[in-house]
């Protein structure tokens, strides 16, 4: 059951991502949601290469020697990397986007936007 | 000659172009120019591999030469990039509309301030879209999904109006979720194929009775594409977005950025990778048949233009599902030939309304009238598209339909089919309130002054219209030998990765 | 509010700033130069480079920070690097294949000068990571003093 844990918890960041972005009305908020739900992701990523006792990729204790079936998978952390910078781009983005909106509104609440409506 | 290494090009040069117009971006025309530049090499290159090569041919490039090796039994490690007879009918579709657009913005984007940025971002856009196409590698396909995704997001703000940064906003949220979704439906293929390309992934799977997890991951998978392609209970950001773009964009998204980033990938995925289940044909008919039913009937009561449009993207979209749903090679063949005819008259009808816009400063339906006595090209063009659309005879998009429709006759969907035909009927009804509107009828008095476009924005909605009326030839054998034949075929299982 | 942000924060901020801003630059250049055989690379060292730059313009105010480098600069910057890494995957092709590791294929572990194109690779995305950062930096600040104008 413990082995399970790290993706239970994983599981209920992404819920809790979730929960915000449906849920909640302010844009910093649902930007947040985005954040939590996107690092849960991440998170999974990371820990689906995990191997029990096992070291790093290009690491081993004699030169020369190498033992693939100690090494963790180093695929996902290089995949993570790229998920990440993907990830800054987007919450730049939508940052940038909810200043001008308060520029535009002078509020985060998105239930006082009402141009789209209809 | 064939180069196998020419592959890479299609994303590299719009890129190359993107980074080059911020770095000139003093010198006023040279981004317009890099802007058609790069579309126009990306669209011969896509027809070089059309007309130069034995139809149905397939090309695979190993990015750095990270082929498969023996040590991890065959697989490959890098980043393959595939181009099969799927990948070269969407090439040549996407590039077409790009460089029409590209033409047509020199014209439309006089209006704006940097244009620097409109074009480094409609060729990251376009680079992504490329990549998407010609990615043999899941996980390649996501970044380059994201690449076209967020400077769609910029793109469709650019106006930096109340409406363009509301509807970014809630654009880049969905957009957002999407990309999560597939993200991770990634990372379960991974952990349970242990390979990120595409044709090993098959391979692996094929061999094996599908899991609760394969099923998860299609419910992902599906949620996440089926935001890209708003396939409706995941619409509600296309109605505001595609509007709120400038006119070229909105027929860069409408046109062709829904199929790449959602049709496109559903279909490579679920055809190719997962080999068609029975679960997903279902799930994509009952999606296809809603979104043409709401797409049509909420389309009806539109009076903005280009918002009409757009819910009618979200129709015409769900007939291409209703095609490939229904998964026999007639199906896949009518949904392909839809894909094409929509691309062509969707962003023909988004231009034209641009035109429209730019030459009467307004979008909405009832401030109008009477256009075509003013702006003949513009209102015969839109014309072309709008019969197209609506399905009249001669024009393209009678004959997607109708193999549709026949094709889902062929299955044994009579409901369906029954369905698809009444809905084109109220196509033609919300086509009719377009052309009645805006272009025929009376000339308004405020109107009077109005003046045609200028003659770069008439040569593409000239070009796109012409390929509205002729488009029907692609259903000649020679035409389909080389162009449509080898698509379908690559999805019915007959070649591919 | 604004006019306190031109001039910059305390004179103990401005000192241990002036101290330290120099080392973490150059630190940051040093993770770039060694990406290929020590952890990090040109993504951690562009960020580091960034966050001196950033470090300075919190410190001493905007004037001095764009000073140096404008937010002009940064597009440039940052366009030359995305470039710089796109012709050197294309120059790959020359030898046959995108991306060939063209120079030194075969590299010596733990030499400095021996991983090919790799390393100017790095100082590519690090260019491109550094101006990029620094610019959505300022770009965001900019938007704060549009906001507060609005006001």
């Amino acid at each position: 059951m413990n082995a399970y844990m790290p993706y239970v918890l994983c599981l209920v960041l992404f819920c809790i991502g979730i929960f915000a972005i449906l849920s909640k009305k302010n844009i910093i908020k649902i930007i947040l949601g985005i954040i939590i739900a996107e690092y849960a992701v991440n998170l999974f990523l990371v820990m689906v290469a995990y191997k029990a006792g096992g070291r790093a990729a290009i690491f081993s204790p004699n030169r020369g020697e190498i033992l693939p079936e100690v090494m963790v998978d180093p695929l996902p952390h290089a995949l993570v990397l790229t998920s990440i910078v993907i990830g800054l781009a987007t919450t730049a983005f939508m940052i940038a986007l909810a200043i001008r909106l308060y520029g535009k509104y002078g509020t985060f609440d998105i239930t006082r936007m009402r141009e789209l409506r209809g | 000659m064939i180069n196998e290494g020419m592959i890479p090009l299609f994303v590299a040069v719009p890129l190359a172009g993107a980074f080059l117009a911020a770095l000139f971006k003093r010198l006023g025309w040279i981004p317009d120019l890099l802007g058609v530049l790069a579309s126009l090499f990306s669209f011969c290159l896509s027809l070089h591999f059309i007309l130069d090569t034995a139809p149905g041919a397939s090309f695979a490039v190993n990015v750095g030469g990270w082929g498969s090796f023996p040590e991890v039994m065959g697989k490959v490690v890098g980043i393959r990039l595939v181009l099969d007879g799927f990948t070269v009918f969407m090439l040549a579709i996407v590039n077409f509309v790009a460089l029409w657009v590209s033409i047509y913005a020199v014209g439309y984007m006089k209006r704006y301030t940097g244009r620097w940025q409109f074009y480094t971002l409609f060729l990251l856009m376009l680079a992504g879209m490329n990549g998407v196409l010609i990615t043999g590698d899941m996980f390649n396909m996501y970044v380059f999904i994201e690449i076209a995704s967020i400077a769609s997001y910029a793109l469709v703000a650019f106006g930096v109006g109340k409406r363009e940064l509301e509807a970014s906003f809630k654009y880049a949220v969905m957009g957002g979720m999407a990309s999560l979704l597939i993200l991770l439906a990634v990372v379960f293929l991974y952990a349970s194929t242990g390979t990120l390309n595409m044709g090993d992934m098959r391979e692996i799977l094929s061999g094996t009775h599908y899991s609760g997890l394969v099923y998860l991951v299609f419910g992902l998978l599906l949620t996440g594409f089926g935001l890209k392609a708003a396939l409706v209970p995941f619409h509600a950001w296309l109605p505001d977005a595609h509007p709120s773009a400038p006119a070229p964009i909105s027929a860069m998204l409408s046109g062709v950025l829904i199929k790449a980033l959602g049709v496109y990938t559903i279909a490579r995925i679920f055809f190719d990778v997962f080999g068609f289940p029975h679960q997903v044909s279902i799930i994509l008919l009952v999606l296809a048949a809603i979104s043409m039913g709401v797409g049509a009937l909420v389309a009806l009561r539109q009076w903005d233009m280009k918002r009409l449009l757009a819910y009618s993207s979200i129709s015409q979209v769900g007939y291409i599902m209703l095609g490939f749903g229904i998964g026999t090679p007639l199906g896949v063949m009518g949904a392909l030939f839809h894909l094409f005819n929509h691309s062509m008259f969707k962003s023909l009808l988004f231009l034209a309304s641009g035109a429209v816009e730019y030459s009467t400063g307004t979008r909405n339906m009832k401030e109008m009238g009477g256009l075509n006595r003013k702006m003949p090209v513009t209102g015969g063009t839109a014309l072309a598209g709008a019969m197209s659309l609506a399905g009249i005879p001669p024009f393209a998009g009678f004959w997607s339909k109708l193999v549709i429709i026949v094709a889902a006759v062929q299955a044994h969907h009579m409901k369906l089919a029954a369905w698809a035909a009444l809905m084109s009927i109220i196509t033609i009804v919300y086509v009719f309130r377009i052309t009645r509107y805006a272009f025929l009828g009376e000339l308004k008095e405020k109107l009077a002054g109005i003046k045609e476009v200028p003659l770069l924005m008439r040569v593409s909605l000239i070009i796109l219209a012409l390929a509205c009326i002729l488009g029907g030839l692609v259903l000649l054998p020679q035409v389909r030998k080389m162009f449509l034949s080898p698509a379908v075929r690559v999805l019915i299982g007959m070649g591919g990765v | 509010m604004s006019k306190e942000r031109e001039r910059g924060m305390s004179v103990i901020v401005k000192t241990v700033t002036r101290l330290t801003v120099g080392l973490i630059l150059l630190y940051g250049v040093y993770v770039v130069l060694h990406g290929h055989i020590t952890p990090g690379g040109g993504f951690a060292g562009g960020v580091i480079i960034a966050l001196s730059f950033i470090n300075l313009d919190l410190a001493f105010g905007k004037r001095v920070s764009s000073g140096i480098l404008s937010k002009e600069g940064t597009g440039v910057i940052e366009a030359m690097g995305a470039l710089l890494f796109l012709a050197l995957a294309l120059i790959g092709m020359k030898y046959g294949i995108f991306f060939k590791n063209f120079m030194h294929p075969d590299g010596e572990p733990g030499e400095l000068v021996s991983a090919g194109i790799i390393p100017l690779e790095n100082i590519a995305i690090a260019l491109k990571v550094g101006a990029g950062l620094f610019g959505i930096f300022l770009t965001l600040i900019a938007a704060q003093k549009f906001e507060a104008e609005k006001k």
